[in-house]
């Protein structure tokens, strides 16, 4: 298991350097001269002549490379142009609501997809399992950002039964943090869900074919039993893939959910910043993001040596 | 083992008759709506395309023309989705819309697909070092959730059309490069890619005339189904405010500009809104018949 760990660590390395890289060239992808983009508004070329200092645009690409990868070994990922703070401090003050937001759709997607996705299996081929890949189909082509209009415009504007642009941190006052946060955790979680619905049903079907299953039914054993014991502990494999992979998706579906809500978390953070033409906070933030999504497929992949013992030892 | 399988066959099939036939029955059934709504889908996408190229013509407005007497006005005989904030018609605009729709997915996909599979053919035939550079550069674009990705090279590129083209086209390349790479590690061990190369054919050809070819169905199916969450990925860009730029009108657009009159007029949503997801649901019918018909292993 830690060589397995390790061969995947070190096989993140060279594309750490290269997202790294990717990142540092994004702001000298600007057509034209960058600090002009940032500050075109101000006629002030003394502010304009310290940002370029401060940035190092006056030193050639690899010295300008070097110093902000020395910085960011040290956890310095830059100061935004417009607000001054850190790009860390500034994550540090949205990542709440993000991460409930996250853990709330995740918590949604779960509870909907997990017995969808197994009850289509095992109904395969009758109206529940119809029900159950239209839902994964509807989930799949629904773009989040109409679902989300749809879902303030039932519950928040017709029915008046849910806040829809208003957060509250559930840590601070339970019920109504809950509130706030319900219909974006359901916009969230339900593309979420549509894409586990499929992954378990699919996975689901593949393992009910095993052999071990059908030793199992000609021992006698319940088919509830079976999937409990059996296949769904061996189905769910591939689906913590999916979860894994399912990040990069939540991140996405987090920048518009949170736009669309006026939700105050990382999301919305970047959009502000791009709006902004903030590129040192754009830099920062798309490189936290990306190390993030990063860390959970290193994880997704010890998970998977761990859960599955002929990765573990194939290699 | 085979001992103890032999005498349970018959009694498995006996006992299994009876779901068999109804399940065979069923994927009949199943397999014939299925391609119904492959050919619904084709219809719809080719009403879609149809109505792009030939906007002008059957759009019943000017998508930029002003009403000011019909603000906000609902869907109506003279205005079949309604009017927007400004007296636009929203028909006519999602018309218009549909060409930016349709020429962002396939665009960008064809960029995708170009640069992906340059990139593969190259590392999967000649291995060794380039190989390694081009796959870990795919590995690493793969490491920006995509739409992350997307929004900060339209906030570096600058919002527009072209800009979304070249966006998507970044993000979605390391698919077709990963998926191409995959088909020329097998084919490039096979006997008549080794006839063609004893015969002394430059490599060009041998990737051109055999690899190429042989290849080509993955990523074929690969395609047909990236156009649709494409479409989906400018829209969402144009909903953040990155492509096509208002007054010109593009799904996306639209649906966000009416995000403000959401409670006076719910059409200015609901319409484009209604567009998009029908137009990816249709890409996702073709997309999916086109998988089940080059790659039957796929048929679940």
């Amino acid at each position: 298991m830690g060589q397995l760990i390790l061969r995947r660590v070190v096989a993140t390395v060279p594309v750490l350097f290269l997202v790294t890289l990717g990142v540092f060239l994004l702001i000298h992808l600007v057509p034209g001269d960058p600090i002009e983009a940032m500050m075109g508004e101000s006629q002030d070329e003394a502010a304009k002549q310290a940002l370029r200092e401060e940035l190092g645009f006056d030193k050639p690409l690899i010295v300008q490379y070097a110093t902000w990868g020395g910085h960011l070994l040290q956890g310095d990922l830059g100061r935004s142009v417009r607000t001054r703070a850190p790009v860390l401090e500034d994550v540090g003050r949205r990542i709440r609501p993000s991460l409930e937001l996250a853990v709330f759709a995740m918590l949604i997607s779960l509870t909907i997809s997990i017995p969808m996705g197994i009850l289509s299996a095992t109904h395969k081929n009758t109206s529940i399992d119809s029900l159950g890949t239209s839902f994964a189909l509807f989930g799949i082509c629904m773009p989040n950002f109409v679902l989300a209009l749809l879902l303030i415009f039932v519950f928040g504007v017709r029915l008046r039964w849910l806040p829809i642009a208003s957060f509250v941190d559930p840590f601070d006052d339970p019920i109504n943090g809950i509130r706030s946060l319900a219909l974006p955790a359901i916009t969230l979680g339900l593309a979420l869900a549509a894409v586990i619905t499929r992954t378990l049903r699919s996975s689901l079907l593949e393992t009910l074919t095993e052999d071990y299953v059908r030793t199992a039914r000609a021992k006698g054993l319940m088919e509830s039993a079976i999937i409990r014991s059996h296949a769904l502990k061996n189905a769910l494999i591939p689906v913590i893939t999916v979860l894994g992979l399912q990040f990069g998706t939540l991140i996405g579906g987090a920048v518009i959910t949170e736009y669309v809500f006026a939700l105050p978390g990382v999301g919305r953070l970047v959009v502000d910043a791009v709006f902004a033409r903030d590129y040192p906070l754009v830099q920062g933030v798309v490189l936290l993001v990306a190390l993030g999504f990063i860390a959970s497929n290193l994880l997704v992949d010890v998970a998977y040596g761990w859960l599955d013992p002929r990765i573990r030892y194939s290699g | 083992m085979m001992q103890a399988s032999a005498p349970a066959r018959p009694i498995q099939s006996a006992m299994a008759a009876g779901p068999q036939v109804r399940g065979r029955r069923w994927q009949v059934i199943k397999r014939a709506v299925t391609a119904r709504l492959a050919i619904v889908g084709g219809l719809v996408i080719a009403i879609t395309g149809l109505m792009a190229i030939a906007a002008p013509l059957v759009s019943p407005y000017d998508p930029l023309r002003q009403d000011l007497a019909n603000l906000l006005a609902p869907p109506s005989l003279a205005h079949w989705l309604g009017t927007d904030n400004v007296g636009r018609d929203i028909l006519a605009r999602v018309i218009w819309g549909a060409r930016v729709s349709l020429i962002a997915g396939s665009g960008s996909v064809a960029i995708a697909v170009s640069a992906g599979s340059v990139l593969g053919l190259a590392a999967g035939y000649w291995r060794g070092l380039v190989d390694d550079v081009v796959m870990r550069v795919m590995d690493a674009v793969l490491s920006f959730p995509a739409l992350v990705l997307a929004l900060a090279l339209g906030a570096v590129l600058g919002a527009g059309l072209g800009s979304v083209l070249i966006a998507l086209g970044v993000v979605y390349a390391p698919t077709f490069a990963r998926l191409m790479r995959g088909q020329v590690l097998s084919i490039r061990t096979r006997e008549y890619v080794d006839a063609a190369r004893l015969l002394g054919a430059p490599d060009w050809r041998i990737l051109v005339r055999h690899v190429l070819p042989n290849a080509a169905a993955p990523i074929v199916v690969q395609a047909s189904l990236s156009v649709a969450f494409a479409i989906l990925a400018e829209a969402s860009l144009s909903f953040l405010g990155l492509g096509v730029q208002p007054p010109e009108p593009s799904w996306g657009s639209i649906i966000n500009a009416g995000r403000g009159y959401l409670q006076q007029a719910p059409w200015m949503v609901f319409g484009p809104g209604a567009a998009l997801f029908v137009t990816v649901l249709s890409l996702n019918f073709v997309g999916d018949a086109v998988r089940d018909a080059l790659d039957p292993r796929t048929r679940v």
